[in-house]
């Protein structure tokens, strides 16, 4: 017999970036909110003082926060030809496994996207015709432009204790910010952080070649700083140890330190650790969910039932919770019909590694944003007319911490990667080596989705979400542009060794670790036919779950997600309190 | 392995103080006085090899003094702790493969699949020194550690080139293995029994267990001569 557990208004399944800003939002309306966490507690004092935090085999190396595939992952194939397999060791999929979900070890660069990355079919059709659009690619308009979420983005960095300059306020252009930005309503909350070696080259080099530089807004704080729920953060030592790693200094945009403390102080919030979510269940009638099924610590299962199911779980996990719960049409490639699955999209990375020769970058200072950009060549930023490709990148420098262990194999080309030449070699480009990194637009084709494997199963006995994927041609079209660029700006930049990089060169893979973005599998928009969600991120099939996270994302833009499924998980939480709540049914006619 | 396993062993190797926690959490922060997430500390007492034989001890030093040589830039790989470091982690969570997937069928895929083995870094060690010492005994009379440096080189070329047979383990997977784990012994915090006397982030310029860096940050593109910390020694 199963144990049920009294009901809630909601249940939050994922205590990250989304589940705690929704939890937030829905316990200040109110609502009795219990989230559900696969991970443990963990805290700063506890787990990632300095004194333990200053290490890179253990949370870098051995990846010590993070779920680990035997307890997830995915199986992965490039195309439906092959049999999928098991992603059996660490690899691309880099998923929270706390309270605070992957939201607590992420680098912190916190943007905005384009207003172009919202209706790219639109503005595409519009500038160049919809002979732009490469076969099989899947462009569709998200439903939301950057405008409605505008105010939702400004909130999201005041919470998040984001560091940055605007670069673009209420349609005036701001030089040293960034320029492209869709135009804001207010500065960012603190100023950007400091600058390096490194960001100053690469700041010179740019300008230099006609581009607009500027520092990316960075979820470290620039200053002590009180967020908008009383939290309190202090200022960033730029210690280095940022990516992968917990902050010990209660500098780092996190949930941890930026939403928990607040929502734990609420009695109409708890949450469930160390459980894990097998399933929404449905009524009988298939229009509701009842709440969730989940398995705790003991191994005992449970239901939680509730008004109202949020799936908060990261992409991955969204995408094969909505299918494991039989919430909205599979996406069957065969056919071309469903939309569980469907236009899933990465990160299209491309660059050029650095060499110089008697520099002193001292990379050991930094942080995990501490980043110069040019957006020159991101979304549609710049005329694309008889390229025969849509999107771009935002091409920078990041001066993100050392990394004795992880860098060990970035030394110029040729170089043996063992021995005294080796040892010489890497001494050499411990303080001279580094990489433009070009983070690009990644945009969906009909070959690429998610499924459910038919062989492989996960520790519950449930099967595994299954990706088929590989680069396509715009990616590969739009990543040359882009490495050809980052090569130009290495070389004026002083490099001695510049050198291109290019993942579309290759085979795409989960052990290609160029980007952690994926995204799509559930995505938002204006069509039941094309998409999972509408533009609230409602489920257009069961209107009482909400689906939050970049699994929403039509296509990716050329920047980090995390801003943007901050943003519209406020934008959901907004529609579910003033509009949901009084009148219980589809957001939007079916 | 069930699902208990595989969640206590993950447990272990993240060194999660979870166990003590309540499992519903609510009205306030759950802190408990006292707690501390620490690494695995090392064991008191006299060294003792955990997992390797002293035969496989020697190889693998000998090895990792080929892979870090010793030079003017640091002492060599052996003297390093590489051989302490890496005995370390097969006799634990890591040596087990705690965190990989290794449920369902074992099929060998494409490159971009990734290893589909069912052999964890312990297995690897084992299995793969094994065949290594077979091969050196027969092609040279002795074994790995006893062979002049030349030689050795030219073993590990072949076994990072996949030429080597060393069935039942594949060459190149070992020597992946073998070279990402030396590194690492050369590398990482000396509490993990290597980077003995802090030499690798002498050599480098690694600061190691720094925090804050708000007065030099300034200096930019200026060699600033720290001296490099552990976690467990913070005398220079």
């Amino acid at each position: 017999m199963t144990n049920v557990r009294p009901k809630v208004d909601a249940v939050i399944v994922g205590l990250g970036w989304c589940g705690s800003l929704m939890a937030e939002e829905l316990t200040r309306a109110g609502l009795t909110v219990v989230a559900i966490e696969r991970g443990p507690w963990v805290e700063t004092a506890v787990d990632f003082p300095p004194s333990v935090d200053m290490d890179e085999l253990r949370w870098d190396t051995r990846r010590a926060m993070l779920l680990p595939p035997a307890i997830e992952t995915i199986t992965f194939r490039n195309d439906s030809s092959q049999k999928a397999l098991p992603a059996r060791d660490w690899n691309f999929n880099e998923w929270g496994y706390n309270v605070g979900g992957s939201g607590t070890h992420w680098a912190g660069m916190a943007w905005r996207f384009l207003p172009f990355d919202f209706q790219p079919y639109s503005m595409t059709v519009q500038r160049y015709g919809a002979e732009q659009l490469l076969d099989g690619l899947i462009v569709q308009d998200w439903g939301v432009t950057y405008d409605d979420l505008e105010p939702f983005y400004d909130r999201f960095e005041k919470i998040a204790s984001v560091s940055g300059k605007a670069g673009n306020l209420k349609g005036e252009k701001i030089p040293g910010g960034n320029i492209f930005e869709g135009a804001r309503s207010d500065e960012y909350p603190l100023p950007p952080l400091k600058t390096t070696r490194l960001t100053d080259l690469f700041t010179e080099a740019s300008a230099s070649l006609g581009y607009h530089p500027f520092m990316v807004p960075a979820g470290q704080t620039s200053a002590a700083y009180t967020n908008p729920l009383g939290v309190r953060m202090g200022p960033c030592t730029y210690c280095g140890y940022c990516l992968y790693y917990g902050c010990g200094n209660w500098s780092k945009s996190t949930p941890n330190n930026c939403v928990v403390p607040a929502l734990m102080q609420r009695e109409n919030f708890s949450v469930l650790t160390e459980s894990t979510v097998l399933r929404a269940n449905l009524a009988p009638d298939g229009k509701t969910a009842t709440g969730v099924t989940y398995v705790d610590k003991d191994n005992r299962t449970w239901e939680q039932p509730a008004d109202i199911v949020v799936f908060s779980a990261f992409q991955m996990q969204n995408v094969r919770l909505m299918l494991l719960s039989k919430i909205g049409k599979p996406y069957d490639h065969a056919s071309g019909e469903g939309v569980v699955g469907r236009a899933y999209s990465f990160q299209t990375v491309s660059g050029a590694n650095i060499f110089f020769e008697n520099e002193y970058l001292n990379q050991f200072i930094g942080a995990g944003a501490l980043s110069a950009q040019v957006d020159d060549f991101n979304g549609d930023n710049f005329d694309h007319a008889g390229m025969g490709f849509i999107g771009g990148a935002g091409i920078l420098v990041v001066s993100r911490g050392a990394r004795p262990i992880g860098n060990a194999d970035f030394v110029p080309p040729g170089t043996p990667r063992w021995g005294s030449d080796w040892k010489k070699a890497y001494t050499h480009s411990f303080q001279n080596g580094t990489f433009i990194f070009g983070q690009g637009t990644s945009f969906a084709h009909t070959d690429a989705f998610l499924d459910l494997d038919p062989e492989y199963k996960d520790i519950h006995g449930l099967p595994l979400l299954r990706l088929t994927y590989d680069y396509n041609e715009n990616d590969r079209r739009s990543a040359k542009l882009i490495e050809d660029k980052s090569v130009e700006i290495g070389r004026k930049m002083g490099a001695k060794v510049v050198v291109g990089t290019n993942a579309t060169n290759q085979h795409a893979s989960p052990y290609q670790l160029a980007s952690d973005h994926t995204n799509g599998g559930a995505v938002m928009g204006l069509d039941p036919k094309t998409s999972a969600l509408n533009r609230f991120q409602q489920s257009w099939d069961v209107h009482n779950v909400f689906v939050l996270g970049a699994s929403s994302f039509p296509n990716n833009a050329g920047y980090n997600p995390t801003g943007t499924v901050g943003a519209l998980t406020l934008w959901t939480a907004k529609a579910i309190i003033e509009t949901y709540l009084a009148k219980r049914g589809p957001l939007v006619a079916n | 392995m069930n699902r208990r396993q595989i969640l206590a062993s993950v447990a272990a190797l993240a060194g999660n103080a979870s166990a003590a926690q309540a499992v519903e959490l609510s009205g306030e922060m759950p802190w408990e006085p006292g707690q501390a997430n620490v690494p695995p500390l090392p064991e008191p007492g006299p060294a003792r090899w955990a997992f390797f034989t002293p035969a496989e001890a020697e190889a693998i030093g000998a090895m990792a003094d080929r892979i870090v040589p010793a030079d003017d830039l640091s002492v060599g790989g052996k003297e390093a702790g590489c051989a302490r470091f890496i005995d370390r982690e097969l006799a634990g969570p890591y040596g087990r493969a705690a965190t990989q997937y290794r449920l369902g069928r074992f099929v060998k895929g494409t490159a971009e699949q990734g290893i589909q083995s069912p052999l964890a870094p312990a297995d690897r060690y084992r299995l793969g020194l094994a065949a290594l010492d077979r091969h050196c005994r027969a092609a040279h009379g002795r074994g790995y550690a006893n062979l002049p440096p030349a030689e050795q080189d030219k073993i590990l070329s072949a076994m990072e080139a996949g030429t080597l047979d060393l069935e039942p383990v594949d060459a190149k997977e070992m020597f992946e293995q073998i070279l990402q784990n030396v590194r690492e012994g050369f590398l990482a915090d000396p509490l993990y029994g290597g980077n003995k006397d802090l030499v690798s982030w002498r050599m480098l310029g690694f600061p190691g267990a720094q925090y804050d860096f708000r007065d030099v940050i300034d200096l930019k593109g200026k060699k600033l001569d720290f001296v490099p910390v552990s976690m467990i020694d913070k005398s220079p």
